[in-house]
């Protein structure tokens, strides 16, 4: 029965990755080539809410500055762009070096606390980003900074292209995705999850509770900052309303709308979201209104995200 | 330098009181319904189009505030007893998800009935400024701020400690379970308790509107000041979100002003100029991670 189960799931997810593959040549068959780059909005996104899923569901660590880092990596990559430095990969590694090194001061500070102080100092952290992002005025201070070309990755891959971009983004979660996958099996990840479920019996267990805990912290922040040096690539902008709390928020309505500590939460919360927008406000401008009145239906009835629910309506009972 | 310092501390004070307004239902919700309200804020933009529309249409800037006040404790008890109170049982993501939805609704909302803006002018009589010292004038409206937020702020301390309804709210946030066990109503209470948090709402919405912007999103960066005031100050506690609201106004203005003459005096120009507004705004987080680092539980905890 297990095994039918895993066989099941591992059905689901190569189905789910050769639609997502064919869905740009889909879209341009149907003359809707224009949704490439929604979709690719949704990937970015995707990664980003997968990697607060980490810290958020996993780790248990509330973190309500999560954007902080995604718009750290934008910044990152952006001003690396706008000084004619176009190397895919030192963008990566700089984006990467840059992101896990915030997260690991700020969650060095921030898991020193617990429960709501933890969720206010971690917002905290990620204003004084924001407000240190609109001050750089070098690079564009409050303005945001506008880049004309994009990172190199390897000849023939041009990120200004929706198409490639789409592929490029896909890439990043699929590995994100297997990655968080991989992890939930392995022994550290079994460790996070029981240090989230009683830190105390973890302790007493042997496990280094503070430093697995930040750990988490830093590559969930790299993770997102990847995502945010993507959505440079992918806008042509950075500003720093990337960073600002209600950016924090809507990552985190992304993953509680998906499923917390659920592989798919994040991918799940980001596409309906994005989507959401952007189907409500073909209609009307008053697209955020709708939006949140399908959030509040979601709490109220969909108690553990669309992923809890789906299980449940898909009979699995899980 | 001493009459720019008083004025800065006036300004502190001002700023402080507002910011006392909003963090005093906030840190009463927190506190004793254990609840992350993040539409607190939308109650101050409501408070502050109300006031601008009624002072609008009847020219009266008093009439501005009682309306407004009026009827954000009425909107306010209207959200508790419909949608809020089945939330108090709920984990904190579930608020989080659920008011982050009220801000997106309330936002919007807002821009359907009113706009994205709404004017809204100190009245005429407290336009200019008032001489307090030689050399130090201070604009009238300002004073009629502070004065106005010491008086609720000593209402709001008599309400507190003085009355039974106090009391209860006092033992709500000290131990929910054993006021309950008690035979406090804590349900009906808390309707009435949220209702007063939105009329202080209201009237710093409508108070700051002048001098701010009363706009959409406006609700959305005092939020979090009022957040970080009553995390420095104890969550639950009354007292220490008064004194949390003081030290981030007084942190905030001279962070704006003395930390930036500082960076002048001592920094290269350019990087004075790109560093001090960053510096400023940063000073109330930093504020915030030292006392969080010293005192965990914020200044004055309220749980017993």
């Amino acid at each position: 029965m297990r095994s039918f189960a895993k066989h099941l799931a591992l059905g689901a997810t190569l189905a789910t990755l050769v639609a997502a593959l064919l869905l740009p040549p889909v879209l341009h068959s149907f003359g809707a080539g224009y949704y490439v780059s929604t979709a690719g909005r949704v990937l970015v996104f995707a990664i980003a809410a997968t990697s607060l899923n980490l810290v958020l569901g996993y780790g248990g660590m509330v973190s309500f500055g999560h954007a902080a880092f995604f718009g750290l990596g934008a910044y990152a990559t952006g001003v690396l762009v706008s000084e004619g430095v176009l190397n895919g990969g030192v963008h990566l590694v700089a984006t990467v070096a840059l992101t896990a090194l915030a997260a690991l001061v700020i969650g060095a500070i921030s898991l020193r606390t617990r429960g709501v102080y933890f969720i206010m100092i971690t917002l905290a952290f990620g204003q004084m980003l924001f407000y240190l992002a609109n001050s750089i005025k070098g690079y564009g201070g409050d303005e945001g900074l506008n880049i004309r070309a994009r990172s190199l990755l390897v000849p023939g891959i041009d990120l200004k292209d929706a198409n490639h971009f789409y592929y490029v983004a896909l890439a990043v979660l699929a590995a994100t995705l297997f990655g968080l996958h991989a992890f939930v099996r392995s022994r550290f990840g079994r460790a996070v999850v029981a240090i989230r479920d009683d830190e105390l019996r973890a302790e007493a267990l042997g496990f280094a509770t503070y430093r697995m805990r930040l750990a988490v912290f830093v590559a969930a922040g790299a993770i997102a900052g990847i995502a945010g040096a993507l959505s440079v690539n992918q806008q042509g902008y950075v500003s720093p309303n990337l960073l600002h709390w209600t950016q924090s928020g809507t990552l985190m309505v992304m993953v509680i709308l998906g499923g917390v500590a659920s592989l798919w939460g994040g991918v799940l919360g980001a596409a309906v979201l994005v989507l959401l927008q952007e189907s409500l406000s073909a209609y009307t401008r008053h697209w955020e209104f709708w939006t949140g009145w399908v959030l509040l239906a979601v709490v109220l009835f969909a108690r553990r995200g669309l992923a809890g629910w789906l299980a449940r309506a898909g009979g699995s009972g899980r | 330098m001493s009459v720019l310092a008083l004025e800065q501390a006036l300004n502190g004070l001002q700023f402080g009181l507002m910011l006392f307004l909003l963090a005093a239902g906030l840190t009463l919700v927190f506190g004793v319904m254990d609840m992350i309200n993040l539409a607190h804020g939308s109650l101050y933009m409501v408070g502050a189009f109300l006031g601008a529309w009624i002072a609008g249409l009847t020219g009266s800037f008093t009439a501005g505030i009682v309306g407004a006040v009026l009827g954000t404790a009425a909107f306010g008890m209207a959200l508790e007893s419909s949608l809020l109170r089945s939330l108090y049982a709920r984990d904190h993501l579930s608020q989080v998800l659920a008011t982050f939805a009220l801000i997106l609704i309330i936002n919007d909302g807002t821009r359907m009935v009113f706009g994205n803006d709404l004017p809204l002018s100190a009245p005429a009589a407290l336009d200019g400024p008032v001489v307090l010292l030689p050399g130090l004038s201070y604009p009238a409206y300002r004073l009629v701020i502070i004065g106005a937020g010491l008086a609720l702020a000593l209402l709001l301390w008599l309400l507190v400690t003085k009355t039974r309804m106090g009391a209860l709210v006092r033992a709500g946030a000290s131990n929910r379970e054993m006021a309950t066990a008690m035979g406090v109503d804590i349900k009906r209470l808390f309707t009435v308790v949220f209702g007063i948090g939105a009329g202080l709402c209201a009237v710093a919405g409508v108070l700051m509107g002048p001098l701010l912007a009363v706009q959409v999103g406006m609700g959305e960066n005092i939020l979090i000041l009022a957040f970080v005031v009553i995390v420095i100050g104890g969550i639950g506690s009354i007292r220490g979100a008064l004194v949390g609201a003081l030290l981030v106004g007084v942190v905030d203005t001279f962070g704006r002003t003395v930390l930036q003459a500082l960076f002048r005096e001592f920094l290269p120009p350019q990087m004075a100029s790109a560093a001090g507004p960053a510096v400023a705004s940063v000073a109330i987080y930093v504020f915030m991670a030292v006392v969080l680092a010293v005192r965990p539980q914020g200044l004055f905890p309220a749980r017993g």
